[in-house]
């Protein structure tokens, strides 16, 4: 396990530094995210990152680690926002439900603050939460709660730069999303500037589960692992095991969401989260 | 008109102001605008920007656009007087009479002008969001039109409100989908059209309706509406022996009416105000934000969760404003009201008994605020305003009999 103290600072390589170069990535120091990934990657393990919403009953720190004991590399927070229009029906109702409660970031960034996880946590919010609350505070508040990452699906890398001077200088990682209709030379720069890993989305939809996986998942897997050597996570319509284990043929792991989030609506609780995590782990062990 | 530079270096096509000229490829309006949208839209949003600056360039589409408008819309159309309302008000009143367009509504400019580029995209299918429903109405009619798929999106809420315009939308072919998540409202029905568009962004258009959105929709959909204050600018002209009216006001939700009335007037020294619902004041009650594709500003709690907007109105039922509208708001070149559902239902009556114009509950508010102007004498005696009639308000009657009830 690699220890906080790694979260180095990411000041020294600059939003804007990026963009020269057709197929250059960026040299970055790795913060804590980016390097336990490529650790774990080094070591010969897929990765697997499940996404929980943040607040999501009374037990959802329990939830978060039970399924960090059960095989998760990485866990990534939802903090819910109004109008999710990345997400499909599933987090939706996670997130609404989260919000009825009385959920705010605060009170998740609070929660995470007193908890010890034993793997770096990101967490995955739209951009006007981050908006509202100002750059600099929230990309502090985040590495304060001893958050290693950030996603925001809203937030192209064309917009990005107020938010990632921020977020680099607080030392908090900012996972950008390739999709399967983004260009190649876009690509490329998406993944000079991601940190932390690089969000491969695997299909052209929200998040959801999905029967069988796409082929675009592999498609875009392919690309982008062409394009980068920051760990490439497919996640949107990565649904089970056997899904996993084919997306991780190509990607060097898997964000799987929605499947887990329906589990936790529907009673698994942290017991039952973990049961299905752990079933991603072997599945991907496999791979 | 002279060609100014936007800090972009694109030409903005901007007058005598430099306002409401060209955005530049940032998309920006002052500090508002631009394009926050997932990543799986952003090709699809530079390639619209691409295909509409090439389609505005080409006179072939354009001669297209203008044919339609004036053979199939129903352009130009009339400004009226209003003898006896202004007699009442103590002001000379104008209405710009976008209710007499084809179904209704200035919404039909904009959507003829995007079906047209979705053709020329080869996307055969239209997505779009709709609140009262006449921008679904129009859209469902662009797409009979020239014979492409459409899906419209509206909020449960909504679709209980107008049924009227469900069915219509149905007869021209359209499918209509109720909105469950959130406030069920026009908020929503713009959420779900999106959540469609980033599965279905290789074939599909997604025909916003408003001057909202990422960029380029808040520039391309004024520019489909500024045939609206071009017309009016010269009507009011021959009119007024080549005098401008002092006031131009108009009705803002999304503010794609009133963002085309202004395009038309802005570089004049009439004073432009637009109107929003009181319970769906985004310049009023609003905070800077970035939803919807869009830097600008929205009814939002102090952590950043839109709040659901509340009026008579579904068309105004919307919790944010264009960035242009924000843009002009803090340069100072317009200004916004705010007028609650009582004034309007006044103004809906009062209109319809002083001029027989039943007008659609959305431009009722700008008659409201009007007569409240003349009223307490912010409008001086015997100035002159330029209203522009939204739409009609047959799709309201039945509310109206039951909030009059």
């Amino acid at each position: 396990m690699s220890s906080p103290d790694l979260a180095a600072p990411l000041g020294t390589t600059g939003p804007g530094s990026a963009a020269a170069g057709a197929g250059a990535v960026t040299p970055h120091e790795p913060g804590r995210l980016e390097a336990h990934l490529r650790e774990r990657r080094e070591a010969g393990f897929k990765l697997v990152v499940p996404y929980i919403t943040g607040g999501l009953g009374d037990d959802w720190i329990d939830t978060l680690r039970a399924v960090a004991a059960a095989g998760a590399d990485a866990i990534e927070v939802g903090i819910p926002f109004s109008d999710p229009v990345m997400d499909g029906p599933t987090i939706q109702e996670a997130s609404q439900r989260s919000l009825e409660s009385g959920t705010t970031p605060l009170s998740i960034l609070d929660s995470l603050r007193r908890v010890e996880v034993e793997v770096p946590i990101a967490v995955m919010t739209y951009y006007n939460i981050v908006a509202r609350a100002g750059h600099r505070r929230m990309a502090s508040e985040l590495a304060e709660a001893g958050v290693s990452g950030a996603i925001l699906p809203d937030l192209p890398v064309d917009e990005s730069a107020p938010w990632t001077a921020a977020a680099d200088e607080a030392g908090v990682e900012t996972v950008l999303l390739a999709a399967p209709t983004t260009p190649d030379e876009r690509l490329r720069l998406i993944c000079g500037r991601s940190r932390g890993f690089l969000y491969a989305v695997g299909l052209l939809g929200v998040t959801g589960e999905r029967s069988e996986l796409a082929d675009s998942a592999l498609t875009i897997a392919r690309r982008c692992k062409a394009a980068t050597d920051v760990p490439v996570l497919v996640g949107v319509g990565v649904s089970n095991a056997e899904q996993a284990r084919a997306v991780c043929q190509v990607a060097d792991g898997v964000v799987v969401g929605s499947a887990l989030v329906r589990r936790l609506l529907d009673g698994a609780g942290p017991e039952g989260a973990a049961a299905f995590v752990a079933e991603l782990r072997a599945g991907v062990d496999e791979a | 008109m002279s060609i100014e530079k936007t800090h972009d270096g694109e030409p903005s096509g901007a007058g005598a102001s430099g306002l409401m000229g060209a955005p530049g490829p940032s998309g920006r309006f002052g500090e508002f605008g631009g394009r926050f949208v997932p990543e799986s839209l952003v090709p699809a949003c530079i390639g619209l920007e691409e295909a509409f600056a090439d389609a505005w360039a080409d006179p072939e589409y354009r001669a297209r656009l203008d044919g339609l408008l004036a053979s199939y819309a129903g352009r130009p159309t009339p400004v009226t007087e209003c003898s006896r309302l202004s007699e009442r008000l103590g002001v000379r009143v104008l209405l710009k009479r976008e209710d007499l367009a084809h179904t209704g509504s200035h919404k039909i400019n904009n959507v003829l002008g995007q079906a047209l580029l979705a053709e020329r995209m080869g996307k055969k299918r239209l997505i779009a969001e709709t609140g009262a429903g006449q921008h679904g109405v129009a859209s469902a009619t662009a797409a009979a039109l020239l014979g492409l798929d459409c899906v419209v999106y509206m909020g449960e809420v909504d679709v209980e409100r107008q049924a009227l315009n469900v069915f219509r939308m149905r007869l021209l072919g359209a499918e209509v989908r109720p909105v469950s998540s959130g406030s069920r409202t026009l908020k929503d029905a713009v959420n779900d059209a999106l959540r469609d568009w980033v599965a279905s962004v290789e074939t599909t258009h997604y025909c916003l309706g408003s001057v909202m959105g990422p960029h380029p929709y808040p520039y391309m959909v004024r520019q489909f509406q500024r045939v609206v204050g071009d017309e009016a600018l010269g009507q009011c002209r021959a009119l007024l022996g080549g005098r401008d009216p002092d006031v131009v006001v108009a009705c803002i939700g999304g503010g794609s009416n009133a963002a085309g009335t202004f395009a038309g007037f802005v570089d004049t020294a009439a004073a432009l105000v637009g109107v929003e619902a009181a319970g769906g004041a985004a310049l009023g009650n609003g905070l800077p934000g970035v939803v919807h594709g869009m830097r600008s500003q929205f009814l939002q709690d102090e952590m950043g969760q839109v709040l659901e907007a509340h009026s008579i109105s579904a068309g105004l039922d919307y919790p944010g404003i264009g960035p242009e509208h924000a843009y002009l708001a803090a340069i100072g070149r317009a200004s916004y009201h705010a007028v609650d559902d009582g004034e309007v239902l006044q103004a809906f009556q009062l209109l319809a008994r002083t001029e027989g114009i039943i007008p659609a509950l959305e431009p009722a508010h700008a008659v409201a605020w009007l007569v409240r102007a003349a009223a307490s004498g912010q409008l001086a005696a015997g100035s002159t305003a330029l209203l522009t009639m939204s739409g009609r308000g047959d799709k309201d009657v039945e509310q109206v009999m039951e909030m009059l009830a």
